[in-house]
């Protein structure tokens, strides 16, 4: 399962403190203040220098800045294989030998929908999948149904067709290899990958 | 766009004829073949091609090839030579082969004009074949094989082949197929290959997902030798197919990222795309006068049959129905076409014309898929049906639609598809762990596995 996860940039800066400390031992002398070096103020640090913007900005006609493409935005911030590890996009889920959309899968792409609109230059491609009780064949085929109708519920609510392309790997690829009803239903799936940003 | 490949041309032996004659057929007992025993009734249509009848087959001894140079390459040849010549000649169970471990009493023969016809009477065999090799150059060897008629001593057929050494083995699978010709007028498959799709190589999908291997297409002799690799990428090639002219293999690549078909010709190393990447395509199926392909495509919205020119050019749409529409394979004759389609609910086998026209349902199972149409003379047709967890390849009878069962439950039994003469069929199996691809005579008997390393499926007979 792709966590929900999403890593904060931030790291803990040094804090550099050289003091000397004072030993007490037996002696009667008053205690010497001793010259402290200043402390410095932790400072939040950028995980990695964040990429040169998008080549194409995302609404051009709007006079104002996009906030969502600003570098403090950590998504932004990641190659694709980082991306696609810990995908924002969760994948819709399948009843077995069927392409049609469940209430839970449809919640599912409103939420992928949503992530899409704000990220607006992702292209992404959904990939349609299958358990492995089909044949290799036949499941080529309706994993590309699954992954169609996926892209078209996702057209239907805003994101542009352009932007979506469609792969089926039939049952090629399984996320989980185990030969259970929890594994099946794991891999009936329409998987959304990032393949640029 | 082509993609060439340098990939390493395969060495020909050229065989060069002397001399032929007929063999008067021998009546002998005979007992049953090597095989393991059936697993399946037989049916009665079977017998009468597929099988002489029990009390008919001649009876077969094929002794080591005599080594006439003194070199170790060529007594290791003429050992194996008649092993895998005894293998050919078994494989269509036209003749009762004697087992070579009875020919341990008998003496070798020195030369073809010292055969011990005697010894080999004793032992019951009708007909002789004797080969002998020799290395008539660095890498050169002449074979000569005959046929002799036991009782009188006489050669009834001979045959002088000339070759490289690269590939031995050639030999003998040109001396059964002409022995299958000659006496039984049946083409035998012992120069036939198979093609698979393979995840031996071990390599993973290049790609921004991690964990997804790589399946490449391999190539193997019909039992199984001399397995190559065909493609080299770091991507998905799938559903390999045979042209007619056993030159080109078609198969479905994802190296852009999207399934394409390829055909590649693996005797040029060329590549060709007729369909150019314009849209996405699968599964393509070669008319039996290697012209034109049929094959899987969603362009108009949902998987659909198209045919298209060797050369990509005169697309035509076959199907249209918001089905799936896949898997197509030609008719020996070229004017129909079978495929799966799951436009009565679940994936059921199909045929229509090629011109789109009289579609016909043939199957009513739970579930049915890659159809593959036998050659003549037979009119059927195999599937894989589920019958159960797993799947088991049928037959069905286009005429009568009589089905029969080949495989019962042993592991699922997948992807069917025929030799050329109609009496093999190559498949994948999991019967023993991870799928494998498998060979059994029409009848289901003779099951032979091909392949042990990796994952391998999708497999696909030349013609």
């Amino acid at each position: 399962m792709i966590s929900r996860s999403m890593q904060c940039g931030a790291v803990a800066a040094a804090v550099i403190v050289v003091g000397l400390s004072v030993s007490a031992c037996g002696a009667k002398k008053a205690p010497v203040a001793r010259p402290v070096a200043p402390v410095e103020q932790p400072v939040a640090q950028e995980p990695a220098p964040p990429p040169p913007p998008p080549p194409k900005p995302v609404a051009v006609n709007e006079p104002g800045l996009n906030t969502a493409t600003l570098s403090d935005d950590p998504l932004t911030a990641k190659s694709l294989d980082d991306l696609n590890r810990e995908s924002p996009l969760q994948p819709a889920f399948f009843e077995y030998d069927s392409s049609e959309l469940t209430p839970a899968a449809r919640t599912v792409l409103d939420a992928d929908a949503a992530t899409l609109k704000k990220y607006a230059s992702w292209i992404i491609t959904v990939e349609g999948h299958c358990d492995e009780r089909g044949t290799a064949e036949y499941n080529t085929a309706l994993g590309e149904r699954r992954a169609a109708a996926a892209r078209a519920y996702l057209v239907s609510l805003g994101v542009p067709a352009d932007r979506l392309h469609v792969v089926s790997y039939g049952k090629e690829f399984p996320f989980d290899p185990a030969h259970t009803e929890a594994a099946y239903a794991a891999n009936r799936r329409a998987h959304l990958v990032i393949t640029a940003k | 766009m082509t993609m060439r490949k340098r990939l390493t041309p395969f060495f020909i032996a050229a065989p060069v004829v002397l001399t032929a004659a007929t063999l008067a057929a021998g009546v002998w007992p005979g007992s049953e073949q090597q095989s393991p025993p059936a697993q399946a009734p037989q049916q009665q249509s079977d017998i009468v091609i597929s099988l002489a009848e029990p009390g008919a087959r001649p009876r077969y001894a094929v002794p080591d090839f005599i080594a006439r140079s003194s070199d170790a390459e060529t007594a290791d040849a003429a050992k194996m030579l008649g092993g895998v010549l005894w293998d050919d000649l078994a494989y269509e169970r036209e003749f009762y082969m004697v087992p070579r471990d009875t020919y341990k009493t008998i003496p070798s023969a020195a030369s073809m004009q010292a055969v011990p016809f005697d010894r080999w009477k004793e032992l019951g065999a009708d007909g002789l074949v004797q080969g002998s090799i020799e290395k008539t150059g660095p890498a050169a060897y002449r074979v000569e094989v005959r046929l002799f008629d036991v009782r009188s001593g006489r050669a009834v057929y001979s045959r002088q082949y000339d070759g490289t050494t690269a590939n031995p083995r050639l030999f003998a699978h040109t001396a059964a197929d002409e022995i299958h010709l000659h006496q039984r007028a049946l083409r035998g498959v012992a120069r036939t290959k198979l093609t698979f799709s393979s995840d031996r190589g071990g390599e993973a999908m290049a790609g921004t997902i991690r964990e997804r291997g790589a399946k490449d297409i391999y190539i193997s002799d019909y039992d199984g030798a001399n397995q190559r690799r065909v493609t080299v990428t770091r991507t998905l090639n799938l559903y390999p197919q045979w042209s007619p002219d056993s030159r080109t293999i078609s198969y479905t690549s994802y190296s852009t990222g999207f399934p394409d078909i390829v055909l590649a010709r693996i005797y040029d190393g060329v590549n060709e795309r007729p369909l150019g990447g314009k849209f996405q395509s699968w599964l393509a199926a070669w008319s039996p006068d290697g012209t034109r392909i049929c094959f899987t495509a969603t362009r108009d919205g949902n998987a659909e049959l198209y045919v298209v020119n060797r050369d990509g050019s005169n697309l035509r749409r076959l199907t249209n129905n918001p089905a799936i529409d896949s898997t197509p394979t030609w008719s020996p004759a070229g004017n129909q076409i079978a495929f799966t389609s799951d436009r009565a609910g679940a994936p059921q086998i199909y045929i229509v014309d090629v011109d789109g026209l009289n579609i016909q349902k043939l199957t009513s199972e739970s579930y049915c898929d890659r159809p593959t149409w036998s050659p003549a003379p037979f009119n059927e047709i195999a599937y894989e049906a589920r019958t159960g967890p797993g799947y088991d390849i049928k037959v069905i009878n286009v005429a009568t639609r009589e089905v029969r069962q080949l495989t019962f439950g042993q592991g699922s039994n997948e992807s069917p598809a025929f030799s050329p003469n109609g009496r093999h069929l190559v498949f994948s199996s999991t019967r023993s762990g991870k799928r494998q691809i498998y060979t059994m005579a029409r009848d289901g008997q003779g099951v032979k596995q091909i392949t042990t390393v990796g994952a391998n499926q999708t497999p696909d007979w030349s013609k």
